[in-house]
């Protein structure tokens, strides 16, 4: 199963064994990754890790605390540009463009790449202006209102808010708080959506209803989530990439593979309890 | 408790002394009279507030004119582009420039601002105006809207410039359109402090805007809205509440004449227009908190 009919494939290793999908394969690559290594002043982060990931599937992001994940999450989007100490080398390819060549501009990078964060963050203003903040700085010229709405029904929060959306985002509680970022994230309709631990600060009522969310949202969007959670990680994703410490990418397959038979020793390890 | 009591001993005092004017000089002569002369050596004694009113805006607007945007662009620049290194060097610099004393930020006015002011932009200003003092009393300012803002702005989570940026906002998007809002209630209380403080200010006042109570020429704009021209007011000398405090508490003063209770009369009022001020900047501050 490699990108075949796709004008803008990659050449990645491949990495991808499996033969048991539960759903149809995706035949597209939406991001991938080639001998990806990433620092923050001397410490490693990411150790030669490539990666090819489908478009419009949600994929996961599993493994310990501080074994990379997040950090290759954002280097996505680049996000890790603001961290002064942080180095990346390899490419990171988006749409078959390395999002690090010189002409890229990260701001217009992000218009195309939502980010949900793992602590709800909401800004200080209403609901609808949450929701249009993105719309507001991309020019956005279309009818604001409609989006807001579409956008707020995206997130399964609408029936919910659709009474007080110019009450502060803020006094929502936080599984809402949370929904409504995702509105703002998908406000702009990115391709691909980031979403860094989305769950970890909620309680489990507003946790499963994100997760459903997620799910709504991969026949769209492409979505790559970081989990510590690894029940999360098998209800929800089509493919899982497995990091352990020292930022190295060990396995990556479907989903099912990866919890039910995985290659690596150090993989069932992690996944039944034993390590990590 | 102590700050409590000694608010309470000087409202007390000033309002005592206050009663003591008003009983021999009407409340609407010193509210209305466009004339102030309370030295009883020079013909008949007026106590007219309103060329002191007048003094007392104009140091005061002309330095939130000042103050207030350059005080917010550096907050802005302190607390979202400027470096960990940039910043430790150049908070504590504004902060000493809050340390100095006023009266040399008085001398510096009327030795180098005023001469400055003369041979470029206005030939024609009095060695004493209050163009220079206030300009002066702006610059003072600016390290109370910069300092506080910029504590304001730092306190906003960083979740929401992260948010920002996320959703492919600039740089100046994020500190204007999250940052700065988010942050409005701090900048809002810095602007009100730092109005009072210019308002209170005397000794910049005192040696370079002179002390004359001088009434500016006023005409009729249309509709009978009087108009004060703002040359006539900012080139020439002038007189702030404050100064004229200064001049009858340093004059060979005898406790129980007019005079000395005039100054009291004109304490009091200071007092309620920075307690009214105080009280804005809270409710402003509850008003517009927000929790993250």
């Amino acid at each position: 199963m490699s990108n075949t009919d796709t004008s803008d494939s990659l050449i990645t290793t491949d990495v991808e064994t499996g033969s048991n999908d539960r759903t149809a394969p995706s035949n597209r690559t939406a991001v991938a990754a080639r001998d990806l290594n990433v620092f923050y002043g001397d410490e490693q982060a990411i150790d030669d890790v490539s990666i090819e990931i489908p478009e419009k599937r949600v994929t996961a992001l599993i493994g310990p605390s501080g074994c990379g994940k997040s950090t290759f999450l954002r280097c996505i989007n680049r996000m890790n540009d603001m961290i002064d100490v942080c180095r990346v080398e390899g490419d990171v390819t988006f749409g078959g463009k390395n999002v690090y060549d010189a002409d890229v501009d990260p701001v217009a990078l992000r218009r195309k790449i939502g980010m949900v964060f793992q602590k709800p963050n909401p800004f200080p203003k209403s609901i609808r202006d949450n929701v249009a903040y993105g719309l507001k700085i991309q020019g956005f010229d279309g009818d604001v209102d409609a989006r807001v709405e579409e956008s707020l029904k995206g997130a399964a929060l609408w029936d919910e808010v659709k009474d007080q959306l110019d009450s502060s985002g803020l006094d929502l509680s936080g599984g809402q708080q949370q929904r409504l970022c995702i509105a703002r994230a998908i406000a702009p309709d990115p391709e691909v959506i980031l979403m860094d631990e989305p769950t970890s600060a909620l309680d489990p009522v507003a946790a499963s209803k994100i997760e459903d969310l997620i799910d709504d949202l991969a026949e769209e969007y492409t979505v790559i989530i970081v989990t510590h959670n690894m029940q999360q990680a098998a209800r929800i994703s089509d493919r899982t990439a497995v990091f352990l410490t020292g930022g190295q990418l060990v396995e990556y397959d479907d989903t099912t593979k990866i919890f039910e038979d995985p290659e690596e020793q150090r993989v069932e390890d992690y996944i039944t309890g034993k390590f990590g | 408790m102590v700050t409590l009591l000694t608010t309470v001993a000087i409202f007390v005092t000033l309002l005592s002394d206050t009663v003591a004017f008003f009983s021999q000089i009407p409340v609407t002569e010193f509210l209305t009279s466009t004339n102030w002369s309370p030295n009883p050596a020079g013909g008949g004694q007026v106590f007219g507030i309103v060329p002191l009113v007048i003094g007392t805006l104009t140091v005061t607007i002309t330095a939130a004119f000042i103050a207030l945007p350059v005080g917010t662009l550096t907050a802005i620049y302190l607390s979202e582009y400027a470096t960990s290194n940039a910043r430790s060097i150049l908070k504590p610099l504004l902060e000493i420039l809050a340390g100095i004393p006023t009266v040399v930020y008085g001398y510096f006015a009327l030795v180098y601002i005023t001469p400055v002011l003369k041979a470029t932009l206005f030939p024609e200003i009095s060695t004493f105006n209050a163009l220079s003092a206030s300009l002066m009393v702006g610059i003072m300012t600016i390290p109370m809207v910069s300092s506080i803002s910029e504590d304001a702005m730092s306190a906003v989570p960083d979740d929401l410039r992260q948010a920002g940026y996320g959703l492919g906002a600039t740089k100046f998007e994020v500190s204007t359109g999250i940052v700065v809002p988010a942050s409005v209630s701090g900048i809002a209380s810095s602007y009100i402090l730092a109005v009072s403080r210019a308002i209170g200010e005397t000794m910049i006042v005192v040696v370079a805007m002179g002390a004359q109570a001088r009434m500016p020429a006023v005409q009729e704009l249309a509709f009978g809205i009087p108009f004060v021209n703002p040359a006539d007011v900012l080139l020439d000398s002038g007189m702030t509440i404050t100064v004229a405090m200064v001049q009858i508490a340093g004059g060979d003063l005898v406790g129980g004449t007019i005079p000395y209770d005039a100054m009291f009369a004109l304490g009091l009022t200071l007092f309620v227009v920075t307690l009214v001020m105080n009280v804005f900047s809270d409710i402003i501050a509850q008003r517009y908190r927000e929790e993250y």
